[in-house]
């Protein structure tokens, strides 16, 4: 296609190589008026991305007024979600929220990190590319395939150890159930559809998202250094106890908090996994919990205009938890990465 | 007589044992003692003290012979041994269980070519399919990309080509819109274009917030694709005296063709999956739909969950019928990518 080169532009900028007399020659000549257009268009395109994010946040936002109007503060003070006695709050699915979010990246970044650093650092060559395919095919995974696995595959599993950490560590609020888990006969209802167990589902989809980041950066730790490391007698583990993972900080704080973005509002798969429970329950292991995604796909059918609004404003604060920790994980790896080449 | 080769990086006879040992005997140590002290925490739970004891028992045999660090470096190697395991092996039972599961259902061929137009969710699984879930998410996914991809592409062209002032929020924009939730997106086209607007629940709408998801991250694939075209390609073109549009559409495009077209299939790829977007924008149908403006359409996640919120066991067999062909299809494009980005290597 290259060959389809076409001839020099006749006249770049207009007529200004042509200077003539005592006129100083002048040496920049501008850009030609199809590349004006160009820049312009291609400005335009990414402005109107700008724009568009900045619809939805204003959006959301505006539509959240009345909601403010008619619940008043209290919008986020009140636990229940009763359209009927039009008692509407958000307190106790902002906490499920966080809750879900926080186990599953409890579970997810351990294991994100270790398998970034176990790619770049410990794997036989051989197995590294495919592990590295193993996090991309992760990452593709439709969520709601995640929901299903969790939720007939992992849970039968999982409530034995919910169970289990109720058993032995029940004083400890988190861990508490309300039921007596010594039963000779344990109501296993009570520990199924828990915040726990869609935190662990969430946790695949949190996973490859943040070990894709994390790897990266691992893998532009400066390899002057990790022989410098080696040749000293380090370790492997000494090497990246020294080397890769004092670089590649950045990158895992970075890579964690996109994960927790993502996190924060995922849909389907907590919709599958989790009962509807509006209060705020320090207790993970027990049925029934609420995000705020979930809330939004679970009510805006049957919702009138102000509780369609109320959804709106649920969703104006999801959106801002969501970006703020986007921005700043987004800022954290650009500023990890700065110096360094390009990836991939 | 030449000293033996000093043999840099092997493990030794010793290493293999003391690492089988240890798992031979931590099980045995796990299976003794389970029964007793942890009575009925289950699978997980055994594997869990069985990881313990193995690295514990471990440590002991390394630390038998070898100074710490050694030990240190054993434990850290066992234990991302065992991480990678525990990764490796969720997805690897996430895409089997969907396969088996799914059996029953997607060996019955009438699965790909009915529709559950008139078929109760607990008719036998020899009657009605999907095919009116594919048609939607083929008809939903091409107009989402048609959408996505000029703006995403067009952006990364602006962030990598052109720049200037917003070129810096504009991609930090696109880096934290990645992971804007996707119910945001359908919410956002729901109240707007459904409510406000007046627009039916259609495939179009579905389409609309879909591609409101997509258009970050083929911009985020796009602009790393472009950024890897070598500036000498771009400063030979200018020099012949090409305008920076034309260096733009002649040189770099092509140049970055495959991994423009990665970018597009990862969109592609995120699009199919969207669960969110068209349980809130589409409506399901349980009848072929092909007009994307006009009536309820259908699609594979939005058919996958309203077959599962029936709890009726034959609806969840076809639920996992249709996850296994929405995971086929996403394996497939999948491997589209890895094809085409070994091929840009190649070259």
């Amino acid at each position: 296609m290259t060959t389809a080169l076409p001839a020099p532009p006749a006249s770049p900028g207009s007529g200004a190589l042509t200077a003539s007399g005592k006129q100083p020659r002048q040496l920049d000549p501008g850009h030609e008026r199809s590349d004006r257009y160009f820049f312009a268009g291609a400005r335009a395109i990414g402005l109107s991305v700008l724009v568009v994010t900045g619809a939805i946040a204003v959006f959301l936002g505006y539509q959240g007024i009345p909601t403010l109007h008619h619940y008043g503060l209290h919008f986020l003070t009140t636990t229940q979600w009763d359209p009927e006695i039009d008692k509407i709050g958000i307190a106790a699915v902002l906490v499920g929220t966080i809750e879900v979010a926080l186990v599953a990246m409890a579970v997810a970044f351990p294991l994100a990190v270790m398998f970034a650093l176990f790619i770049t650092d410990y794997a036989p060559r051989r197995l590294k590319s495919w592990l590295i395919s193993a996090i991309d095919l992760m990452a593709a995974v439709p969520s709601i395939i995640y929901g299903l696995w969790g939720f007939f595959l992992l849970q039968p599993h999982a409530i034995n150890l919910s169970r289990w950490l109720s058993q032995h560590f029940g004083w400890f609020p988190l861990f508490h159930v309300d039921t007596d888990p010594n039963a000779a006969v344990w109501q296993q209802s009570r520990y199924t559809s828990s915040a726990f167990i869609a935190g662990l589902a969430v946790s695949m989809m949190a996973i490859p998202l943040a070990c894709a980041v994390i790897r990266a950066v691992f893998d532009q730790a400066p390899a002057g250094e990790r022989e410098a490391a080696m040749a000293l007698g380090a370790t492997r583990w000494g090497v990246a106890r020294k080397v890769v993972l004092p670089f590649g900080k950045g990158g895992i704080i970075g890579g964690s908090m996109l994960a927790l973005g993502r996190a924060l509002g995922e849909t389907a798969a907590v919709l599958i996994i989790i009962s509807p429970a509006y209060e705020i329950k320090p207790r993970i292991l027990e049925a029934g919990t609420q995000t705020t995604s979930a809330l939004i796909a679970g009510n805006f059918g049957s919702a009138t205009k102000a509780q369609l609004t109320a959804l709106l404003a649920a969703g104006f604060v999801l959106f801002l938890m969501t970006l703020a920790v986007n921005t700043v994980a987004a800022t954290i790896i650009a500023r990890s990465r700065s110096g360094a080449g390009t990836d991939i | 007589m030449a000293r033996p080769k000093r043999l840099v990086r092997t493990h030794t006879f010793d290493d293999w044992m003391s690492a089988g040992g240890a798992v031979v005997g931590s099980l045995c140590f796990t299976l003794v003692v389970f029964e007793h002290l942890l009575d009925g925490s289950g699978t997980l739970g055994f594997l869990v003290s069985w990881f313990a004891a193995f690295l514990l028992l471990y440590a002991g045999l390394v630390a038998l012979n070898n100074p710490r660090p050694i030990v240190t470096e054993r434990l850290v190697s066992a234990t991302l041994w065992t991480a990678a395991g525990v990764v490796v092996f969720a997805l690897g039972s996430t895409i089997v269980y969907t396969f088996a599961k799914g059996w029953n259902a997607y060996s019955h061929l009438g699965f790909f070519i009915h529709s559950m137009a008139g078929i109760a969710p607990t008719a036998p699984l020899s009657q009605g399919g999907i095919s009116h879930a594919i048609i939607g998410s083929v008809i939903e996914v091409g107009i989402a990309v048609i959408i996505a991809v000029p703006f995403g592409i067009g952006t990364a062209v602006y962030m990598s080509e052109v720049g200037g002032r917003f070129a810096r929020p504009v991609r930090t924009v696109v880096e934290a819109m990645t992971a804007l939730p996707e119910i945001l997106a359908g919410l956002f086209v729901y109240v707007v274009l459904i409510v406000d607007v007046g627009l039916p629940k259609s495939g179009l709408a579905a389409s609309i917030a879909m591609a409101v998801t997509m258009v970050p991250i083929i911009a985020r694939a796009a602009e790393v694709a472009l950024r890897v075209v070598p500036a000498g390609l771009r400063e030979a073109s200018l020099a012949l005296g090409a305008a920076q549009w034309r260096t733009v559409w002649k040189v770099v495009l092509p140049s970055a063709r495959a991994g423009l077209a990665t970018a597009t299939i990862l969109g592609v790829a995120r699009g199919v999956g969207e669960t969110a977007v068209v349980l809130i924008t589409s409506g399901a149908s349980t009848f072929v739909e092909v007009n994307p403006t006009k009536n309820p359409m259908n699609s594979l996640p939005l058919f996958i969950y309203t077959s599962y919120a029936t709890h009726e066991p034959t609806a969840i067999t076809r639920a996992f019928g249709a996850a296994s062909v929405l995971l086929t299809l996403v394996l497939v494009l999948f491997v589209a990518t890895r094809l085409l980005s070994r091929d840009r290597k190649a070259r």
